[in-house]
């Protein structure tokens, strides 16, 4: 064993050795190689929390929303509606929803303005989202006047701040009470946005779905399955972010296995040829090569993986925020839960080590088989 | 000590150039002595040496060593013996460059997987051996024609090899530099080492440290 | 005597090792406070019966994708790509697809 250790140690020092000839080259590699370990290995993390944060969120949210559409658009329920699903069996309880949209030309920013179904804020008063607070500079206690789409203006009193770990959720929330809203918006008497249900049997919501349906037309269920699922494939690996960088990283990858393949130097076929003329087998010279491709890519995957999981983690990734905040003025600021299974880690592993270390090689087994008496002959 | 029997080698066989380098070699090599084979180029001096040193396969032909046929065996055997019983010093010197001196001394070495410390001060003491200790750290670029040789040598003695081989060992040498080559010559054989060169250099063939010619003319002998 | 590349390159595999162990015990140190913020994020989820997640809040369909009418999002198709950048990273709801694979397949039949 002792040998073996000891011979494996005498390869890597060669090969070490062999790199540190051009040293500027190799850790500029390394560090390209890095670089792009860390946009991967950032994508997966991010995504990967992000879409468990979105499963465990929204766990909770209503079962069934039923939208009705008019002309193929979201349009108000009108009176009446909500009596006739308390008909439908299977529901054990339907709730009219009342929210809408507010573009605030100060801020020039979107608002989601929502009557919360319990504890609603008084007459003149609200709670407010806390990226949204900071945005226009609120705090509790303060005024805040609106220009409602009639031309009125409001004048409110801000109750509440949402707590700021909540902005993932909240950040553009505007709750008011639903004298204000109806007033605001001049929402008809008798009409809602749309109606949350809850469904007593769990197993029963598709046929409820269907039932619905069918008795309302015009009606759209949306199950509560379907609102997660919507953010299952959140920068999934083959959403446009993530293949792009996923494509550059292949395309890299193809360049410098191209690179290496076509570019094995007449130098460095020559030095294959005297270390095998002077006592190395061809399995030496391969090993010797393999952890040449091994340790370079080890090392940057680590480099890599480390600076993606504080870029996530400690710094909210915030190389990802241009793209996810869009052309949004709001942009909530969130932590997420830690997420490292060693299923990411292997895969994010074995797609930046293997193909490395498999172009490094490749190659040089076409050169290892050159006779060893070439070194003989000049 | 070595036996060569009937040694053909050919190149680029059963194409439209194909080449004989050596057709029919018999010859019998005696263990501690000094034997150089001499004649002009292109008559096989060097491919004999490969065959000899366990570079190259005849392509027909047998070669014993200590009366055992290694002709026929694995590539990884070969070189078992190639690393343990031969040490090569080339006509080129062919060292790795941007390596120390230290470090081409010792690569010889490395697939046997000694212990490191052990290694380390064999290979200081070769170089010390050979006036070349305050050069170790030295990429070997950086040196001259003749301290690259005796790296070279020194590399050729890492594993202690029972026999020397050298192609041409005085090409690129002045006569100074000739001379302090068989110096060292003389005191591997001293050593007890066998030594197989290659030469058309008067300066060796007619050195008193050669104990035996061997002429070669067209991939055959002609005369001791 | 310099010590050997590899007792070298060993020192910084090392260091680079203990980066990773110290990662992980970092995200062990972290789950728990921010598993708990977590919960207060879906406690207020169930509270106020909130349905979508607040990252993009450029436009209506994009605030909440869940709830956006069939012809709002990905409007020409629903795979071509969004007018805004978070087309990039969320698909279409998948639940919106099977509404919109009619409509797909008349508008390539020719009329």
């Amino acid at each position: 064993m002792r040998p073996w250790i000891e011979k494996q140690r005498y390869l890597i020092d060669y090969t070490l050795a062999a790199l540190a000839r051009r040293k500027a080259r190799n850790l500029g590699l390394l560090a390209v190689y890095a670089l792009l370990v860390f946009m991967l290995a950032s994508v997966s993390l991010f995504g990967q929390a992000l879409r468990q944060e979105a499963a465990a969120v929204l766990a909770d949210s209503p079962e069934v929303i039923l939208q009705r559409l008019v002309a193929g658009r979201h349009d108000l329920i009108p009176p009446g509606y909500l009596e006739k699903i308390g008909r439908i069996r299977g529901v054990q309880h339907q709730q009219g929803r009342l929210w809408g949209y507010y573009y605030d030309p100060v801020s020039k920013a979107n608002y989601t303005l929502l009557v919360p179904a319990a504890e609603a804020p008084a007459p003149g008063h609200l709670r407010l989202g806390a990226t949204l607070a900071r945005e226009r500079g609120l705090q509790a206690g303060q005024p805040l006047s609106l220009r409602s789409y009639g031309g009125k203006l409001f004048t409110f009193t801000v109750d509440e701040v949402l707590p700021a770990s909540s902005e993932l959720i909240s950040a553009d929330l505007v709750l008011l009470g639903e004298a204000d809203f109806r007033a605001f918006f001049d929402y008809p008497a008798g009409h809602y946005t749309d109606i949350a249900l809850s469904v007593a049997n769990p197993q029963e919501v598709r046929n409820v779905a269907a039932k619905l349906s069918a008795a309302l037309p015009d009606a759209r269920p949306i199950l509560r399955e379907e609102m997660r699922r919507t953010y299952a494939s959140l920068l999934d690996w083959r959403e446009g972010i993530a293949l792009a960088l996923l494509a550059a990283a292949l395309l890299a990858f193809a360049i410098l296995a191209w690179e290496k393949a076509s570019g094995l130097s007449a130098d460095e076929r020559r030095e294959i040829g005297i270390l095998k003329a002077i006592g190395w087998e061809t399995g030496d010279v391969l090993r010797m090569k393999l952890w040449e491709g091994l340790l370079i890519s080890f090392s940057a995957f680590l480099l890599g993986l480390v600076g993606a999981y504080v870029h996530v983690f400690h710094f909210g990734a915030r190389l990802f925020e241009p793209v996810l905040k869009g052309w949004a003025v709001l942009y909530p600021r969130f932590t997420l839960v830690p997420q490292l299974d060693g299923l990411q880690l292997f895969t994010l592993f074995f797609f930046t080590v293997v193909p490395y270390t498999a172009a490094v090689l490749v190659p040089i087994w076409r050169a290892a088989i050159i006779d060893p008496d070439a070194a003989m002959r000049g | 000590m070595i036996q060569l029997t009937d040694i053909h080698k050919a190149f680029n066989q059963g194409q439209h150039n194909e080449y004989w380098a050596l057709s029919g070699i018999d010859l019998e090599l005696e263990a501690r002595r000094v034997t150089a084979f001499q004649g002009p180029s292109g008559s096989g001096k060097t491919s004999l040496l490969t065959i000899v040193g366990c570079l190259a396969r005849p392509t027909r032909g047998r070669v014993r060593l200590h009366g055992e046929d290694i002709s026929g065996l694995p590539e990884r055997f070969l070189t078992e013996i190639r690393r343990r019983t031969f040490g090569f010093v080339f006509q080129q010197f062919n060292l790795i460059r941007g390596l120390s001196a230290l470090d081409n001394v010792m690569l010889p070495a490395y697939p046997e997987g000694k212990p490191h410390a052990e290694l380390l001060q064999r290979a200081e003491v070769l170089l010390a051996r050979l006036q070349l200790g305050h050069r170790r750290h030295a990429r070997v670029e950086w040196l001259s024609g003749g301290e690259q040789q005796r790296v070279a040598i020194a590399r050729a003695l890492i594993n202690d090899p029972e026999v020397i081989i050298a192609d041409e060992p005085t090409a690129n040498l002045d006569t100074t530099l000739s001379k302090q080559f068989l110096a060292i010559l003389e005191e591997l054989s001293g050593e007890g080492r066998t030594v197989l060169l290659t030469s058309h250099d008067p300066l060796v063939i007619k050195s008193s440290a050669v104990h035996r010619v061997v002429g070669l003319r067209d991939g055959r002998l002609c005369g001791d | 005597m310099t010590r050997r590349p590899s007792a070298r390159f060993g020192a910084f595999l090392a260091v680079l090792l203990l980066l990773f162990l110290s990662m992980l015990a970092d995200a062990r140190r972290l789950a728990p406070p921010r598993q708990q913020e977590q919960a207060a994020r879906a406690a207020l989820v169930q509270q106020l019966g909130l349905s979508d997640l607040a990252l993009f809040t450029e436009a209506r369909y994009t605030r909440h994708l869940s709830l956006a009418d069939l012809h709002s999002p990905f409007q020409d198709h629903p795979l071509a790509l969004d007018h805004f950048p978070s087309g990039s990273v969320v698909p279409p709801p998948p639940a919106r697809l099977p509404h919109y694979a009619p409509l797909d397949r008349e508008t390539t039949l020719p009329d």
